[in-house]
């Protein structure tokens, strides 16, 4: 440490951040000169347990890796199985899919809009969104039966059927977040003090977020055009056009900045109202399950040998679930890559040229999700991991794999 | 002999009266804020169950801290802006130490707190704390000047006025209602003047969008981050007396009026009824500049901060003084 300089660590515990990460920050007076990032503190070996179960209890786990996504993270699980399966998934199950995973995407916009506000210190906006987001949780607590972990997915389909005689409230819902809309735009884009904290912080330019490969919002607030939902549809996402939402839609301008980021997520809000709402209007009747009698499926799911990818657009990006199965009761291999993973890297250039006042917001631009991001922990705590030794480890893991022994 | 045994009596009264109302109004400002913000709220009486638990908590001093400054510190604050409502004409009634003091050394003591805060961050070794100091200091910088200004009008305007008394005492500047001095110009100017201090009231309370030092996303409370127990519950007094010192110097400067002068009210009664309605004149004093403010406005950056201070604000009260000297000269 050169003199003049001071370290702060933000994290693993600071009020900024509700979640274990921890961001070193070392400063010039109020001037960000250095960042660097520490993962790991909140490791659970998800995957690990999950390859000692069978899918369906699996599935279970696959709605716990994150606290918020758990629509998202279940359904590119069951994606991934109905792939490596070949299990087809009834018509009117897919656009029941796309009505949860958007109203999860609503709440959880609503759910960062309030953290970043926070993070600002503007409290009163944290109160707002939070006691908006109320909505959401209620219409999905009808749906489901579950606020948080919805317990809805299915391999092959969902378990509950929104009926002619729950549309009436889903519809309530709809306008009445048509009337908030509004006052969030007003809100976010127009306070001054919201301008003054978030325009022109943080910039994250397209050329950067192309090399970082980052995601999501992220990558969208730069000016890519990039969304699963456009470019590798699942679900039902190919019947219903999405278009990936950049900041110039409204603002005519990508700067790639804080305020892009937020004015994204607040623009994504009103993009998932529309899919909810197309979703009601033109999903066709049928079955629900692909096979409603749990031990047929468990054992044809005991016969699959194959792998299977899937990728599904998470609020807060890209999310990836890889399967493998080898004829046997529990999957030989199962790895997530969440998001956050993919976006944390860009904090480092966004944060260049920073002020200390400026890291919480620009960390919480990103929406980082520490739980989902921690899938993996270095054991031994004096061992240096380069590039070579990280790629010769993953190289070994792959042969393994192929091998059909990784447990 | 018995005059100073009196006064000492008194100013003891008045601490204590003055210490309640201050932890009274923090407890209807955090109940109004919570209001406006859709949320239930604490009871009104939260600060005081706040500062009880505080003196029954421990009172942890880092290693890293130099003890004496750092346990002295909170103390000193809390004195300090007590000792300002001794100057101040505070409950309708002249200042109880008014022949001691004027406009002058309460701006002076009003400042103590805020660098007895700072002072006690850097003791206390923390970068956090440190940091938070730094911001401190830098904002009070910036809004000290700003303050200058508006006493150096009022004494200008008053020494006209009254030629024979002292232009910054109490007893003159509450003796006739500046607004009533002045003609078209000066009136503006006044306004100006008034809104100018009604401005710095957020960053002298430590409050949205200028409880920068605090920031409690960005630097865990900053300089309070290392004070726990007495030292946490003396400095939260020191905050609360902090903001009623500031909002009846105001109130002093701006709004001296009594409801006893502008209606009929019966002897016995025109007291009560002048406390009371300086404690309504003091809270919307606090309400206009800190509460309401604070409900709607995101945490600045010390650098926006100071520059709003150094450029908006002391250019509108450079304006005002301008105002009022084409008024005088005229």
């Amino acid at each position: 440490m050169k003199k003049n300089r001071v370290q702060i660590p933000i994290g693993p515990i600071h009020p900024a951040l509700k979640e274990p990460i921890q961001i070193e920050v070392e400063l010039k007076g109020e001037h960000v000169e250095n960042v660097s990032i520490t993962l790991g503190h909140v490791h659970r070996g998800i995957e690990w347990i999950g390859l000692r179960r069978n899918p369906v209890q699996t599935l279970a786990l696959a709605e716990r890796v994150c606290g918020i996504c758990n629509i998202v993270h279940p359904l590119a699980f069951c994606t991934a199985i109905e792939n490596a399966a070949n299990i087809k998934v009834p018509e009117r199950a897919e656009y029941l899919r796309v009505i949860y995973a958007e109203l999860e995407r609503i709440h959880s916009h609503l759910l960062f809009l309030g953290v970043a506000a926070h993070e600002l210190g503007f409290d009163s906006i944290l109160h707002y969104t939070w006691l908006v987001r109320e909505k959401v949780l209620d219409v999905i607590e009808y749906l489901t039966g579950n606020r948080i972990t919805k317990a809805i997915l299915m391999i092959g389909g969902v378990r509950r059927d929104i009926t002619e005689k729950q549309m009436p409230k889903v519809r309530e819902a709809l306008e009445y977040y048509e009337k908030v809309y509004k006052k969030l735009c007003d809100v976010f884009l127009d306070d001054p003090t919201i301008n003054a904290r978030t325009r022109d912080i943080g910039v994250l330019t397209k050329k950067q977020a192309l090399q970082l490969c980052a995601v999501g919002p992220t990558a969208r607030a730069s000016g890519i055009k990039k969304d699963i939902r456009q470019d590798f549809p699942y679900a039902a996402y190919a019947d219903l056009d999405v278009e990936a939402i950049t900041p110039d839609v409204l603002l005519n301008e990508i700067r790639g900045d804080t305020f892009d980021r937020v004015v994204v997520r607040v623009l994504e809000i009103k993009q998932s109202l529309e899919l909810i709402d197309r979703c009601l209007k033109e999903m066709p009747d049928g079955p629900i399950l692909y096979e409603p009698m749990l031990q047929r499926l468990l054992v044809q799911l005991r016969q699959v040998a194959g792998e299977g990818v899937a990728l599904v657009e998470a609020p807060r990006g890209e999310l990836i679930h890889y399967i493998r199965m080898e004829k046997s009761e529990a999957p030989l291999a199962w790895k997530i890559r969440a998001p956050t993973y993919a976006n944390l890297s860009s904090i480092v250039p966004m944060l260049e040229g920073c002020e200390l006042a400026d890291v919480p917001i620009v960390v919480a631009s990103i929406d980082p999700c520490i739980a989902c991001a921690n899938r993996a922990i270095i054991a031994d705590k004096n061992a240096v991991l380069d590039q070579e030794k990280l790629h010769a480890l993953s190289v070994n893991k792959t042969r393994a794999l192929l091998k059909g022994g990784s447990k | 002999m018995i005059e100073l045994l009196y006064l000492a009596a008194s100013s003891f009264l008045l601490i204590c009266v003055a210490l309640f109302i201050a932890l009274v109004f923090n407890g209807i400002e955090r109940k109004l804020i919570a209001r406006m913000q859709a949320r239930i709220g604490p009871p009104i009486i939260q600060p005081f169950i706040d500062i009880k638990k505080l003196f029954m908590k421990e009172n942890i001093v880092p290693d890293s801290a130099i003890p004496w400054l750092f346990n002295s510190m909170p103390a000193v604050a809390l004195a300090s802006s007590l000792i300002v409502l001794l100057y101040i004409p505070f409950a309708g009634m002249p200042a109880l130490l008014q022949n001691y003091g004027d406009l002058i050394l309460v701006l002076y003591v009003l400042l103590l707190p805020s660098l007895a805060l700072a002072i006690g961050a850097f003791a206390s070794g923390s970068s956090f704390a440190g940091i938070g100091a730094q911001r401190e200091v830098v904002l009070m910088m910036s809004y000290e000047f700003v303050l200058s200004v508006v006493a150096i009008s009022l004494a200008w305007l008053f020494s006209l006025c009254c030629p024979q008394a002292n232009a910054f005492a109490f007893s003159t500047i509450t003796s006739k209602p500046a607004w009533l001095l002045v003609g078209g110009a000066g009136f503006l100017g006044l306004i100006l003047l008034f809104i100018s201090s009604l401005a710095v009231m957020p960053a002298k309370a430590g409050k949205l969008p200028a409880d920068i030092g605090e920031a409690k996303t960005e630097i865990a409370e900053g300089v309070l981050v290392e004070y726990s127990g007495r030292n946490l519950a003396l400095l939260y007094m020191a905050q609360a007396v902090r903001v009623l010192a500031f909002a009846s110097l105001i109130v002093a400067l701006f709004l001296p009026w009594n409801l006893s002068s502008l209606i009929a009210i019966p002897e016995q009664l025109s007291m009560l009824a002048d406390f009371l309605f300086f404690l309504v004149k003091v809270f919307m004093v606090m309400f206009a500049s800190s509460i309401f403010v604070s409900a709607v406005t995101a945490r600045l950056k010390v650098d926006q901060a100071a520059r709003f201070y150094i450029i908006v604000v002391f250019l509108l009260s450079l304006l005002g003084l301008l105002l009022i000297g084409i008024d005088i000269l005229m």
